[in-house]
């Protein structure tokens, strides 16, 4: 076992965690934020994307003791009381069908709306191409994140 | 206000997008240990023993097979041919063999690694044609899961008088649901409290049904309860039966509560995929171009065990003929085993194969012909007062040849046709746009809905609100969101004066599967008539007037709770008058009602790189009364995108009867940059007996783009395409082939 430190949606957590863990596993089993998902095992769904030190990473295909002391955020670190401008996007737009790419999707779109604030259609489909989604065809995903670049 | 109609947000919205909706791998039971599944690897053998290699402390592990069994060794669905865990004999790859279960995930997959099962391997039959000739009889007496045979007016006449005979044969792979959550449960299990599990699924009473039967016990010692559900498309149809079986026996033995969830792999070789098909089509035309014969052969691809194949065959049986009439039809269906995996439910259940062949060989007759795509179409699509293949004469208000029309506008049809034709000649890329018309019925075919006889109810709860109880499942398309609007109307009452129950066996009545795109259809009506009676009972009690205000209602409720107590609606299914159907026949009112639609694909090829891309797709529909139209649209765009996979992307590759490319890494789904802008248009003709005046429309989207591609395909290349995936490899040998 080693010891490991996380500062995880502005919070330090310090866990033991076996040397071959996943980032993912020690988020979901360790820390119980189970709002990250695992769809593949394979760094193809991106079902587990989160933010590390800046950087849109999937966390199941991160070993955790490279996230040692590293700042991460998921999909819990999003909101607070309110739901953030993109929560609410793809509530209203219809971005979100079985829910279970969606935290992966929100942490993608997050990120490429940090490094662009109003993206068109094609860096959207381009910023979200590594997270795919079963249910909704993504048109009502892209507009979601587009609307909320309208509001914001 | 009324709520039908309008955009309500998502139910449960909120709870998904904070990444607070608990799916089953997101909880944990107080003791809980682990369990996987070991299977075969061969297709066909007679398992001789279990060999268990040292290197781990065996005695540790929980292990099960057939012999733990307490009750029956088969799988509950239609027939009983399929076991929990083969006893002798191996039928097909991954077959499951062995149970283990453990506290430690690591450990078990040493294990996994030093079982050693000792099979005596038998011929295997792994395609359509080796189960027709009967090289090996693998199922049955001749290999034929079950068969049907629809036959009206005199065929043989029909093609001796024909001006024009065309005939085509079509083919189909298998296609993966691909949910994102895989397959899982938790399951706990005891003598004295019976079998409780909790997993994704669409169909609580399916599991329900099938772990009675497995530990012998009676009904209410059984309770399943759904969580949270990733996606399904019918791959959470009957396959949870299966998981959760496993893992209640490891429950059973263990008695510890056990969790199985399986990896994307496992979930991609050993569950349920669409049927392969092989469909020859022959028609008789007369001399100006209307059908007097349609002589139809239909085959699927059943797997090694019967599970849903008879009625997915029906479905595809059913709609084999398309919207089209012709004076004399014969349509020969089957289902035959090979030693593959069941095949099961997928988003339009035998639909899209038959649809797929219709659709392509109207192409292929209006070329060989002469004549326009659309012409031709125009002129044998059925009419009012006119009977649909399954001899099911057309009633309702049908406005299937304005949604054509409307489409073809929308999209330029005719000149993108003809400007298409002039660029294609001096451009290697060459663009094309098709077309397909269809339609899809909805509901459980035939007597299926009257037999299932679907329960609803709505109560009144101590906190004021009115909460809607049925065992359908949100799986993602909104269940929860349109059961509270068309609620809400019925009771003249507010969208959020309403909650939907968990689906839970010991609590919710059983309204059926989670399937066949019955639940807005039939269950929204069943919620909206236990709605009225809940009503209705106030009124009785003289609490309540017709005429009410929401705040009227309400506080009669509180006020009937505290008088007389429990306040509850109920209604049962009742078959809407004048439908018909003879089982012995197999024909008649097939569905109580059909959305009618048109879908235009255009697409680019390279004919250097043979990549085709779909450019731009309409999606033009008539469906009744759209209950949520931004739902609505998302289920029609979702199911498009899943039909763009299956006519391109999305092929399976079969290895001695096994999946060879089971990762989301080479089993190719769409991703955001495949998937064009996608017009959506709906056209409202409210279904009397339809929840709301809706009409299904789940399955509806996977009918039509794989024939509208591949027609756009064909309209650039101009050869003759007849199968899908239409992958760049096959297309590169079919280009060859015409070459050479």
């Amino acid at each position: 076992m080693k010891k490991l430190k996380l500062l995880v949606n502005s919070k330090t957590f310090t866990v033991d965690c076996h040397p071959f863990a996943r980032l993912l596993d020690v988020l979901r089993e360790e820390l119980k934020l189970t709002g990250t998902k695992e769809g593949c095992g394979e760094g193809e769904c991106g079902a587990c994307s989160v933010i590390m030190d800046g950087k849109l990473v999937n966390s199941c295909l991160v070993p955790a003791l490279q996230a040692h002391n590293k700042k991460i955020l998921t999909v819990e670190g999003l909101s607070n009381k309110s739901m953030s401008p993109l929560q609410k996007a793809f509530i209203q737009c219809g971005g979100a069908q079985c829910g279970i790419c969606t935290p992966g999707m929100l942490i993608a779109a997050h990120a490429m709306k940090t490094r662009k604030k109003n993206p068109s259609k094609e860096d959207i489909r381009e910023g979200l191409s590594g997270n795919l989604c079963r249910c909704t065809g993504y048109s009502q995903i892209i507009e979601s994140v587009q609307k909320c670049g309208e509001r914001s | 206000m009324t709520w039908v109609g309008k955009s309500a947000l998502r139910k449960e919205g909120e709870k998904k997008l904070r990444g607070e909706a608990k799916y089953i791998d997101d909880i944990s039971l107080p003791n809980m240990i682990y369990g996987i599944t070991i299977r075969s690897p061969i297709a066909r053998g007679l398992l001789k023993k279990i060999e268990y290699l040292p290197g781990i402390d065996w005695k540790s592990i929980i292990k099960v097979t057939a012999k733990d069994i307490p009750g029956k060794n088969y799988v509950a669905l239609i027939e009983k041919d399929q076991p929990y865990l083969a006893e002798e004999r191996i039928n097909h790859p991954e077959e499951p063999v062995l149970l283990l279960a453990h506290p430690d995930k690591n450990l078990l997959e040493k294990a996994r690694k030093l079982v050693k099962l000792h099979i005596e391997p038998l011929p295997a039959i792994y395609r359509l044609e080796d189960a027709l000739n009967r090289t090996e009889i693998i199922w049955g007496q001749d290999n034929v899961l079950k068969s049907y045979a629809i036959d009206r007016g005199d065929i043989e006449k029909a093609f001796k008088s024909a001006a024009h005979v065309i005939e085509g044969t079509y083919f189909t792979g298998a296609q993966e649901q691909l949910y994102i959550e895989t397959n899982g449960v938790i399951a706990t299990a005891s003598k004295k409290e019976g079998i409780a599990v909790w997993g994704s699924m669409q169909c609580p009473y399916y599991v329900h049904k099938a772990l009675v039967p497995l530990f012998g016990l009676p009904p209410e010692k059984v309770r399943v309860i759904q969580m949270e559900t990733g996606g399904g498309f019918g791959g959470k149809e009957e396959y949870p039966s299966v998981i959760s079986g496993h893992a209640a026996l490891l429950a059973w033995k263990s008695k510890r509560p056990v969790k199985m969830i399986y990896d994307r792999m496992e979930d991609m070789v050993a569950t349920t995929k669409r049927h392969p098909s092989k469909t020859q089509i022959r028609t008789a035309f007369d001399k100006n171009y209307k059908l007097l014969g349609l002589d139809i052969d239909f085959t699927i691809d059943g797997g090694a065990y019967a599970t849903l194949s008879s009625v997915v065959l029906s479905r595809g049986t059913l709609h084999a003929s398309g919207p089209y009439f012709s004076p004399s039809i014969r349509i020969h269906s089957r289902a035959v085993a090979t030693n593959t995996p069941p095949h099961g439910a997928f988003r339009g259940f035998g639909a899209p194969q038959s649809l797929f062949a219709i659709e392509k060989h109207m192409d292929l007759c209006a070329n060989q012909l002469e004549l326009d795509p659309v012409v031709l179409r125009k002129n044998n699509l059925v009419k009012h007062g006119q009977t649909l293949g399954c001899g099911q004469v057309v009633k309702e208000n049908l406005k299937l040849e304005t949604v054509l029309d409307k489409a073809l506008i929308a999209s330029d049809f005719h000149k993108k046709r003809k400007a298409f034709a002039k660029k294609n000649k001096s451009n290697p890329i060459k663009k094309g746009i098709g077309l397909a018309v269809f339609m899809h019925g909805a509901g459980f075919t035939g007597s299926g809905e009257t037999f299932l006889a679907s329960i609803a109810a709505v109560k009144a709860t101590a906190e004021g609100k009115i909460q809607v109880l049925t065992s359908n499942t949100e799986i993602g398309q909104g269940t929860n969101t349109v059961f509270s609007q068309m609620a809400a109307d019925a009771l003249q009452i507010d969208f959020t004066d309403i909650e939907i129950a968990q689906p839970d066996t010991a609590f919710v009545p059983n309204s059926g599967p989670t399937v066949a795109s019955r639940t807005t259809m039939i269950v929204g009506k069943l919620v909206e008539l236990a709605a009225l009676d809940l009503k209705q009972k106030l009124i009785s009690a003289q609490l309540l007037k017709e005429k009410h205000t929401r705040k009227d209602f309400l506080s009669a409720c509180k006020k009937y709770l505290k008088k007389l107590g429990e306040l509850k609606g109920f209604s049962q299914y009742k078959a809407p008058p004048n439908v018909v159907w003879d089982d012995q026949k197999y024909q008649g009112d097939a569905y109580g009602t059909y959305a009618w639609a048109t879908y235009i694909a255009e697409t680019t090829t390279d004919t250097r790189t043979f990549e085709t891309k779909v450019e731009k797709f309409w999606a033009f529909q008539e469906v009744g009364k759209v209950i949520n139209p931004n739902l609505a649209r998302g289920q029609i765009i979702g199911g498009v995108a899943q039909g763009i996979g299956y006519a391109l992307y999305e092929d399976v590759v079969w290895k001695d009867g096994k999946m060879a490319n089971n990762k989301m890494s080479n089993y190719i789904m769409p991703t955001t940059l495949d998937i064009p802008e996608i017009e959506v248009e709906f056209m409202e003709l409210p279904y009397e007996f339809g929840g709301g005046g809706s009409k299904g429309i789940g399955e509806l989207p996977l009918d039509g783009p794989a024939p509208a591609i591949l027609n756009a395909m064909e309209n650039a290349l101009g050869l003759e395409l007849n199968q899908i995936p239409m992958t760049p490899e096959r297309l590169l040998n079919r280009l060859e082939q015409t070459r050479s």
